[in-house]
């Protein structure tokens, strides 16, 4: 199982949500995307989408105080 | 079929193009499918060269206001339309021109970004589109 990594620090919408939607065509069943961003509304916008398409959000994490998170999703 | 979105864009304003493709790159990214039927002035954004360069729907004020919410959205870090087209397309959206207003402003195929056109038609073609969309708009 693969490992992809999404950086969207800095970017705002809808970037964050395009991007991760290109990972998840990128990436096969089972594989292991992680988002990195600081838009607040992606924050909770990714897992929205998330569930929409059935898949699995692992993590939620908010790092550097509060001013980044993080988004473990399995594919 | 999947759920989908499908949006007129009459309107070739920059803001409201910025509209369009943001919600229609939106919908594509939550798993639906996506599909912008372009008309009138949309038309002109479609022409080569021409996709950044609608005014501002309000205070344009020649030029000057669109500059402003231009280094506004530069500041923000808002993508370019060039981007969020290239996005729309790369994740399978898909773009119908209307083919009644190329006749009437006078705009051949020559004069369009042809590339990201993948339906060329009249309202017939919209309705179909849209009967079993979820979501349509007007912009």
């Amino acid at each position: 199982m693969a490992e992809l990594e999404v950086d969207v620090r800095g970017q705002t919408c809808p970037v964050p949500l395009v991007e991760c939607r290109k990972a998840f065509k990128k990436a096969s069943p089972g594989d292991l995307v992680i988002v990195k961003g600081t838009h607040p509304a992606s924050k909770k916008e990714i897992p929205m989408a998330c569930e929409a398409m059935g898949l699995k959000v692992l993590e939620i994490e908010d790092k550097e105080g509060g001013k980044e998170w993080e988004i473990k999703i399995r594919r | 079929m999947g759920e989908k979105a499908v949006i007129v864009l009459h309107s070739g304003d920059m803001d409201k193009v910025y509209s369009a493709l943001i919600i229609a790159n939106g919908a594509l990214a939550m798993g639906m499918e996506a599909s912008i039927f372009i008309t009138f002035w949309g038309l002109m954004r479609l022409k080569k060269g021409e996709l950044e360069k609608g005014p501002l729907s309000k205070m344009n004020m020649m030029g000057l206001g669109r500059q402003m919410i231009k280094k506004r959205m530069d500041k923000a870090n808002v993508v370019s339309l060039e981007r969020l087209m290239s996005d729309f397309k790369e994740l399978g959206g898909k773009i119908i021109a209307c083919e009644m207003t190329m006749e009437i402003m006078g705009i051949t195929k020559e004069d369009l970004r042809t590339e990201w056109v993948d339906e060329w038609g009249a309202v017939g073609t919209y309705i179909q589109e849209a009967r079993d969309a979820n979501i349509t708009l007007f912009i």
